[in-house]
Order: structure tokens, then C-alpha cells, then sequence
């Protein structure tokens, strides 16, 4: 934790109230993001007990699966699940504009630019808290693989037509949702973690309830109170006055509500099995439909606070300014969701289950690309961030106190000029370290010279701009900082080279266990065990 | 194969120059000659495409790469050169020509200002270029594994020496291979292993791992490669070796080149009685010495444990030093450029390094864990990771770390700590997820810092500011 946050949850603690942990939105927030609350079944990795979902916050879609274990209302569940989503997801696939990528021309090897189609806008998708997240992926991965019907008339258990389908985007968003700075899909607590500092440790900051309590607690209360009433106050009956954000839900709510009203529904639905006539059979349809209304009543009635409160969150998040750089990273994403597009279009087969040895050191590489972007890029939108850049001694803002004129040896000098900056910050140079500040957006960098005990006012950083000053033998106007200027400059670059280009797949090396041998056939699901089976 | 044998199997039966009992007293020199010449062996006549060497700290692992590039050189091979920093490849291509002055040598390197050493330029046999076609059919062409991963070729090198192959991540080697038939990689296994900034547990068990280390990789997908161990430390003296081994080591044990009393270190100025003096004369005698100071928790830069390091290390320059060694009949004096200080964080060290200038002290070179590796000095004053922590987080509990800050010196290491350091380590055992199909290391950070710490126990001095 560095020093700034650690300052910052001392004063949220001492006055009982979040403090802001940025000044700006570091995130992209769709105008028409689609919520997911799901609930998992305990003691079934992967069975969903229901979940509320929607784009309207007054309209949530509830679905349940009343018997979580029962494979074909899973499956009822997932096709309901893909109802809505892929045609949300499909709304905005769409909706395309032209754009230019650079690309290699398979013939020549040359770098070409191409025109392609950038989805306009991308779906995004948002959950309560981080385990959240890994049941997008855990559902992702659960669905696409299996076979339909169309696919596979010998499958035991075809899935429904557009299930897969939905797997295979789920999958895509997880694995997005681990590049750092993407907003294609993201957990609530993370949001609201990034943008304000409570009294309480960053696993407590993990409880939706808890973090809002802190961020907005209610008249009268502070945040440490309201933190704790939302984690632990009961009602009467035992259960929690602010359930879990999920998908995991309260053991006295699975034992003492929840198992019951299933066990209830298992027994309607045994009785009317066992329905001798019509007659009896429609009586008991009713008991049925009436336990299953039972268990949907309870799923809501989990599913509904969190729902709230995720869009409380929303609201608290658009009272802040978007950053400037957060519209550059979410196009980003709309170029990851145009890929995953284009590769369903073409019909490539679903993510395999392991990334090979390429894959996996892409993806590394470009996620350490994109975690050295957000970190520049937040200090440069958000003095506030900037603020704990300088106090960790990797940033320095000061005034220009001096500058003279220099030039570099050589045929054609160039100008080379020195400026003094006096600055209360202890940033830490080493010999001739580079250092960079913003000039319109772009990078300049400078050099570090020495210091400067008798600058004006105290110590002076004294730095040797090399770059961003024309061509001429004169610095092009505005370019070099000028005695009074306020000015900032960081230690860490403000973008990203792109790393080397790593082999094809195909031409894994020796090292790496490569060659690979000829293309397996298309992964199978899981196979299926007792375990799945009631 | 359980995870124990795999850290342990493979390594414990190497053949050449094992030290396995003490009863095998023979000359280190010849027992390091033995191991080098089965090196070079397989390196120049073996049937497998790569050979792996360990080498505990100080070993000459630089003097057996220089030598295996000469051979390699020599026998009309094409060979590259791959280290992981661009001081690493400046250092190599000086040792190099310093051995042999008619060898043409390409350095590769990268096309920013300052992208090498420019006392290359004075060698005429050196030829530098930001372009690997410039250098085409030179030898030996030397560069960072970063630049080689921007080479692109036809015609792959006939062999490549990777340096440091322990501090290389595997997505690093990955880019490189192909640009190479053989390679012999060295390294050591016991330093700091590469890391990622972001999370990687998503392939953690998988052999290509991308942020696990190179080797890994490449015994994980060849594990009939064969593996050499260098048995010698020649920079660890006599006080040192043993404990750097059994720690850091346990299962591929070293021993140090030098006997006892083969290296003295010894003060003109005696002693004024402070914690600061007492602690350098126990070094001094011991080769080991630990400044306790109160138990307190404290910031990272704990502005007393700083402040001590400052005062150790102007003592250490004050009085007057002086190294006997076997290198030379005549004891060196000891200057600031044969001290170092290591911290864990480069807030620390930042700190330390203005509590120096403070007190007039320049020339001693402050660094963190991670910059130190490979380094070597005579005496070290290392600032404990664990110094005044409240916590003992897995970065402060890592092997490497310690073993990189342990194992510096030649002559002696004084560390500066807060009490309380071994019940910090019992409140906090290690407690990272364990991942299916990773091989777990052997000793944990755990275990090490204990090890270290009962040692250093021995050579205490405790001191109140």
C-alpha cells in the first residue's frame, strides 16, 4: 500500500467517512451498462442458483434455477441467460465504424495499413465484487465447449442452440477483465475500491455493502457503523439485514430459507411425478409452480439489495469527471471486442482451455504493457494520483526558477537547454536519470543534471531537455519551460513501447516444447461424472 | 515425481565436482577445474542441444562463460551471447577482449543514447551497431535479451551462451530461441527469481509458464539435459560459505575457495566502544555481524535502522581499514568503492543514501537486492528485510532476496536490524497458495530466514541510538 493511500485510510478513519482516493473517473462507465448479480449454490462449484440481470435498474430480469443441481434447469437457466445478453452484446457487435490497423501483409512481410470495422461502441458488463468476475468465468468456461444439438445430434446432453455462444463471450470478457485498465467487465468493489479509501483493510473493501457504507453511509451513522451493521446485522429470523454482493450467499440464509424451500420444491415436483391423473396432475403442477415462486421470492429477495446497491455505486461513479485518457484505453477495449467479434463471425473454434506457451507470454506481455499505461496515465489525469506518484519520490512538480540556454557538441548544435526547478518533493535521481513531463499530451523528456543548493528558495533540480524542441537551432515556441512556470515531472515513462514480436505458434522453439505436433481435434467438454448427475 | 524430488532430484546426483561430504577435502581449485572441464565437455562435444550450469554466488560463472566463449570461438563456431542487463554484456565483452585482444567482437545494443559502455570504443576488435546485420559473420556478437528479441534472422547462431538464465523469465527465452541451434545457460538458482508486475496464476503449473524463469522452462520440456554445478565459491570466504550453502543451498552444497585466516580484515583505529564499532570488530573477527536495535515497529524507512547503516558504514571507512586476501601478499585498503549496502525496497535505499551524504560519505554504492546481483565487494552492511515489519509479506520473506543481500562479500557482512524479527517470522509462516504442477522450492523463505538469523545470533550487538 503506499504511503498516500495509507494516508488517506488513517483520515477515513479518523473522520468516519471514505476520503477520495482520485479526483477524476478512472474507468470507461457505459451510458447502458448491463448489471449481472448472480448466486452460486454452496457446495457446487459452478451451479448457478439464480441471478438478476438487465440494462434497466428498475426492471431487473430475475432467473432462478430452482433445483440448482437438476441439469436440464441449469440449462434453462443459461438459455435464458443467453436471451439476454447476446442480444445486448449483439446490439453493439453491430454497430461498426471504419478504422485503420496496421497489419503484415502475409505476402510481402511488409507493415500495411488496413481498413477494418471498429464496433462503435462496446457492451459492458458489471458485477458486485471480484469472486463476481471469476463466476463470469467459471460459467464461461462451463458453457463453451459443450455441443449442441445442431452440432452434435449424438451429444447425451445437447446444450440449447445459443448457449456455447454465450460461453465463449463470457470467456472473452473474464480473460479482458484481467488486463489492467480494461472496463469491458468490471466488479463494483473495484471500482469503488480505486476511487475512494475507507477506514478498513482492502479484504473488508471486498463487501459491497461495507465499502458503500463507508463511501455514503446514512444520516447519523458513520462509515465504521454503517460497515459494520451492513456485515453483520440480523433480523429477527437470523438473516442478514444486508445480504452478501455474492455469488456466495450466507449459510443461515442456505439452511435455514433456502434448503428448505428447495426440499419443499423436490417434493412437489416427486408428488406430481407420481401424479396418478390428470386431475391430481394439475393440483400438483400448482404446488410445484408454487414452491418454484417460493424459491424465486428468496433468490430476489437476496439478488434485489445488492442489485441497489451496484447502481448506487454507478451513480456515486458518475459524479466524478471521466480522465482524459480513460476514452483512449476504452477504445481498447472496443478493439478487443471487435476481434472476438470477428472471430466468432468466422468460426473459429472456442478458446482452448490453456493458453500455448505464445499465447499465454502475449498475453502476459501486453498485460504488463497495459498496467505501466494505467499507472502513467492515472498520475497524469488526476493530480491526486500524481500527488502519491511525488510522495513515493517517482514524481516532482516545483517552479522553474532558472533557465540558461545550452547547446550540444557536434556538427549541428542542437539546443540542449538547462532549467532549474525548485520543488519540496524528494524525488528519487539517479545519475543522469530520465525524467518526462506532459507538453500537449506528448512526452518530453529531460535529463537529470545535478542539484542545485542554491536555487532560489531551496534546493533546485536542475534538468537538460534533450527532445520535443523542433528541428531548428532555435527551441520551437512553448517548448522549454520559462522562469515561473509551474512544471511536473515523472520519473516513469508516459507510454509504452510494444514489446518484441514473439514466434507463431507454429514455430514454438525447442525451449518451449515446440514444434507442436499436428492440431488436435477440437477440445471436448468436460466429461460428464456422477457428481453432475441427480 | 513428488515436488520435493523435483526441486531436489535432478540436481542432487550431478556427476562432476559434487561436494556431497566434507570428507572431500580436495584442492578447490582442481575441484572447480574438474567441473569446468566437464562443462566445456559437453558444451563443445555433447549430443544434447543445451547444457545447464548452476553456480552459487561467486563461482566464477563469469570466468567459465568468458572461457566457454572463447572455446566456443575457437572451435569456428558462430555464437551469441545473451545477458540480462546491458552493464552485464558491457562487462562480458570487456572481459572478452581483455583475455583475447585479436577476437573480433560484436556488440549488439539498443539505439537509445547511452546504450553501452563507451570505453568500447577504445577497443578496435569491438564492433557496436543497433543493427544485428552490421555485425553479420563477427564471431561473437554480444546483447541484452531485450535486443535479441528484436533480431530477426535466417540463418540461426550454431550456439548461444545465456548468462543470468535464472533472472531470465521464460517469455524472455521464448523470444530468443529460435535464433539459436545449442546454448549453454548458466546462472543461479539460489538469487532473486524474475517476476511480473501483474498477476500470472493463470498459467502457474503450465511448463511454459511465461513469468517463471527460463530454466524452468527449458528442464521442464528437456529434462535429459545435462547439468553441471559449480562447486567453488571464491568470493564467500570461509565464515561465509557454509552458512550461505546450508541456507540457501541445502541440496546442492558449495564450499568456499579460501580457508580459515586467508582473508583478514583489520582496523588502524581501535575501536571507540559505540554499537556501530563493536558490531565491525565482530565482523571483523567473525565475518559476521548483526546491530540489533529496540523492537519497534517503524516505517519502510525506518529512520533509526537508516541512520545506523549511515553511522556502520562511516566507521567502516574512518578506521582505517585494510583486506588481506589471497589475491595479494600486501592488505588493500579498504575504500569506499569496496563497500556496499543492500536494502530490500528503493525507498530504503534512497534513504540510506541521503543519511550517507549527510554524513560526508560518498563512493559507496546503496542499492536494492536486485541490483546487487552479481555484484561483489569486500564488506557489505545490508539493511534486514524484515527490520521493524509488522507483517512478513512474501516479497520480505523471499529466498533470493536474503541470499542476494547474504552473499555480497569477501570479507565480511554486518546487518542492521530491529529485534524481534524471529517471532515476526513465527507469527507469519508463509502462507502463498500452493500450485498444482509448480515445483516448490526448496528452502522457503521461511525456513532461510531462520537459518540466517540463528547464525547471526551468534555475532550479536545489540545497540539503543
Amino acid at each position: 500500500m503506499s504511503l498516500i493511500t495509507t494516508l488517506a485510510r488513517l483520515e477515513a478513519v479518523r473522520t468516519g467517512r471514505a476520503r477520495p482516493a482520485a479526483t477524476v473517473r478512472h474507468r470507461h462507465l457505459s451510458d447502458r451498462p448491463l448489471v449481472f448479480v448472480p448466486l452460486t449454490t454452496a457446495g457446487e462449484a459452478g451451479a448457478p442458483l439464480g441471478a438478476l440481470v438487465g440494462t434497466d435498474r428498475d426492471a431487473p430480469r430475475l432467473l432462478v434455477v430452482p433445483q440448482p443441481r437438476d441439469r436440464d434447469l441449469r440449462f434453462a437457466f443459461l438459455a435464458e441467460l443467453a436471451d439476454i445478453v447476446l442480444p445486448h452484446l449483439e446490439s453493439c457487435a453491430d454497430v461498426v465504424e471504419r478504422a485503420e490497423r496496421a497489419e503484415t501483409d502475409p505476402g510481402t512481410g511488409k507493415r500495411v495499413t488496413v481498413e477494418v470495422d471498429l464496433c462503435a461502441d462496446a457492451a459492458q458488463l458489471i458485477v458486485p465484487s471480484r469472486a463476481g468476475i471469476d463466476f463470469v468465468r467459471l460459467l464461461g468456461r462451463s458453457m463453451r465447449f459443450r455441443r449442441t444439438a445442431e452440432q452434435d445430434p449424438e451429444a447425451p446432453y445437447p446444450a440449447p442452440p445459443r448457449v456455447p455462444l454465450l460461453g465463449r463471450w463470457l470467456t472473452h470478457y473474464a480473460e479482458r477483465a484481467r488486463v489492467p485498465g480494461s472496463s469491458l467487465l468490471l466488479a463494483m468493489t473495484d471500482l469503488l475500491g480505486r476511487h475512494w479509501a475507507t477506514g478498513q483493510s482492502t479484504l473488508e473493501d471486498q463487501h459491497l455493502g461495507a465499502l458503500l457504507a463507508w463511501i455514503d453511509p446514512p444520516e447519523g451513522m458513520s462509515g465504521a457503523e454503517a460497515a459494520e451493521r451492513a456485515e453483520l446485522a440480523r433480523d429477527p429470523a437470523g438473516q442478514l439485514l444486508c445480504p452478501p454482493a455474492g455469488p456466495a450467499t450466507d449459510p443461515a440464509f442456505d439452511n435455514r430459507l433456502l434448503a428448505p424451500a428447495i426440499e419443499r420444491y423436490d417434493r412437489a415436483r416427486a408428488a406430481l411425478a407420481a401424479a396418478e391423473d390428470g386431475l391430481e396432475a394439475d393440483e400438483r403442477l400448482g404446488a410445484v409452480t408454487a414452491a418454484e415462486r417460493e424459491i424465486r421470492a428468496l433468490v430476489e429477495s437476496r439478488t434485489r439489495p445488492t442489485w441497489d446497491a451496484v447502481w448506487r455505486g454507478l451513480d456515486l461513479l458518475r459524479t466524478l469527471p471521466p480522465g482524459a485518457r480513460v476514452e483512449e484505453r476504452w477504445t481498447r477495449d472496443r478493439w478487443s471486442f471487435t476481434g472476438h467479434r470477428d472471430r466468432v463471425l468466422a468460426g473459429e473454434p472456442p478458446q482452448p482451455r490453456r493458453d500455448d506457451a505464445v499465447t499465454a507470454a502475449n498475453k502476459l506481455a501486453a498485460r504488463e504493457r497495459e498496467q505501466a499505461r494505467l499507472e502513467a496515465q492515472e498520475a497524469l489525469d488526476d493530480p491526486l494520483v500524481m500527488a502519491g506518484r511525488r510522495l513515493a519520490g517517482e514524481a516532482f512538480a516545483g517552479e522553474v526558477v532558472d533557465v540558461v540556454m545550452a547547446y550540444s557538441e557536434g556538427k549541428r548544435p542542437s539546443p540542449r537547454p538547462l532549467v532549474t526547478v525548485r520543488t519540496d518533493d524528494r524525488p528519487h535521481l539517479g545519475e543522469r536519470a530520465k525524467v518526462y513531463r506532459s507538453l500537449d499530451g506528448r512526452p518530453q523528456t529531460a535529463e537529470f543534471v545535478g542539484y542545485d543548493e542554491q536555487a532560489e528558495g531551496g534546493v533546485g533540480v536542475v534538468l537538460r531537455i534533450v527532445d520535443k524542441m523542433g528541428r531548428g537551432k532555435e527551441p520551437a515556441a512553448g517548448s522549454v519551460p520559462e522562469k515561473g512556470d509551474r512544471v511536473c515531472f515523472t520519473l516513469f515513462e508516459h507510454e509504452q513501447r510494444g514489446g518484441a514480436k514473439l514466434p507463431d505458434p507454429e514455430r514454438t522453439p525447442w525451449t518451449h516444447g515446440g514444434p507442436p505436433g499436428e492440431p488436435a481435434a477440437p477440445e471436448a467438454a468436460d466429461p460428464v461424472t456422477e457428481e453432475d448427475l441427480l | 515425481m513428488t515436488t520435493a524430488e523435483a526441486a531436489a532430484g535432478p540436481r542432487a546426483d550431478l556427476a562432476p565436482g559434487a561436494v556431497a561430504a566434507p570428507e572431500a577435502v580436495a584442492d578447490p581449485g582442481a575441484q572447480a577445474a574438474r567441473a569446468t572441464e566437464a562443462i566445456l565437455r559437453d558444451t563443445l562435444h555433447g549430443a544434447e542441444r543445451g547444457v545447464v550450469v548452476d553456480s552459487p554466488p561467486g563461482a566464477g560463472k563469469s570466468t567459465l562463460v568468458v572461457r566457454a566463449a572463447l572455446e566456443l570461438a575457437e572451435a569456428g563456431r558462430p555464437l551469441m551471447v545473451v545477458a540480462q542487463t546491458n552493464a552485464q554484456v558491457d562487462d562480458l565483452v570487456l572481459r572478452l577482449a581483455e583475455k583475447n585482444p585479436e577476437l573480433p567482437l560484436g556488440r549488439l545494443h539498443s539505439s537509445d543514447t547511452d546504450a553501452y559502455d563507451k570505453a568500447l570504443d577504445g577497443l578496435p576488435q569491438v564492433r557496436t551497431s543497433a543493427k544485428a546485420a552490421d555485425l553479420a559473420g563477427l564471431p561473437v556478437v554480444l546483447s541484452t535479451a531485450a535486443k535479441w528479441a528484436h533480431v530477426k534472422t535466417d540463418e540461426p547462431w550454431r550456439h548461444a551462451i545465456v548468462d543470468e538464465a535464472y533472472q531470465m523469465r521464460s517469455d524472455a527465452l521464448l523470444a530468443v530461441a529460435g535464433l539459436f541451434e545449442r546454448a549453454l545457460f548458466v546462472g543461479d538458482p539460489g538469487q532473486l527469481d524474475p517476476f511480473s508486475i501483474v498477476g500470472g496464476e493463470q498459467w502457474a503449473g503450465l511448463s511454459y509458464d511465461p513469468s517463471a524463469s527460463a530454466v524452468t522452462t527449458l528442464l521442464a520440456h528437456n529434462p535429459g539435459l545435462p547439468q553441471h554445478r559449480l562447486p567453488v565459491s571464491w568470493r564467500l570466504p570461509a565464515s561465509a560459505a557454509p552458512l550461505v550453502s546450508d541456507a540457501f543451498y541445502p541440496y546442492t552444497p558449495f564450499r568456499s575457495g579460501t580457508g580459515d585466516g586467508d582473508r583478514r580484515l583489520a582496523f588502524a583505529v581501535p575501536s571507540d566502544g559505540s554499537g556501530p564499532d563493536r558490531v565491525i570488530d565482530e565482523a571483523a573477527a567473525s565475518g559476521w555481524g548483526l546491530l540489533e536495535l529496540p523492537r519497534r515497529h517503524t516505517p519502510r524507512t525506518d529512520p533509526e535502522a537508516v541512520r545506523a547503516v549511515a553511522a556502520v558504514v562511516r566507521r567502516l571507512l574512518d578506521r582505517d581499514g585494510a583486506a588481506l586476501s589471497e589475491r595479494s601478499d600486501r592488505p588493500a585498503p579498504l575504500t569506499a568503492g569496496r563497500v556496499a549496502v543492500g536494502t530490500a525496497h528503493r525507498d530504503q535505499a534512497a534513504a540510506v543514501r541521503a543519511a550517507l551524504a549527510k554524513l560526508g560519505v560518498s563512493g559507496v554504492t546503496v542499492d536494492t537486492a536486485n541490483r546487487l546481483q552479481g555484484r561483489e565487494y569486500d564488506v557489505t552492511v545490508v539493511l534486514h528485510p524484515l527490520s521493524g515489519r509488522p507483517d512478513a509479506t512474501a516479497f520480505h520473506l523471499e529466498t533470493g532476496r536474503l541470499c542476494v543481500l547474504a552473499s555480497r562479500h569477501r570479507h565480511a557482512c554486518i546487518v542492521v536490524c530491529r529485534a524481534g524479527v524471529g517471532e515476526l517470522l513465527d507469527d507469519y509462516p508463509s502462507t502463498e497458495p500452493v500450485q498444482l504442477g509448480t515445483a516448490v522450492k526448496f528452502p522457503d523463505g521461511w525456513e532461510a530466514n531462520h537459518a540466517v538469523l540463528a547464525h547471526l545470533a551468534r555475532h550479536r550487538v545489540s545497540w539503543r541510538p
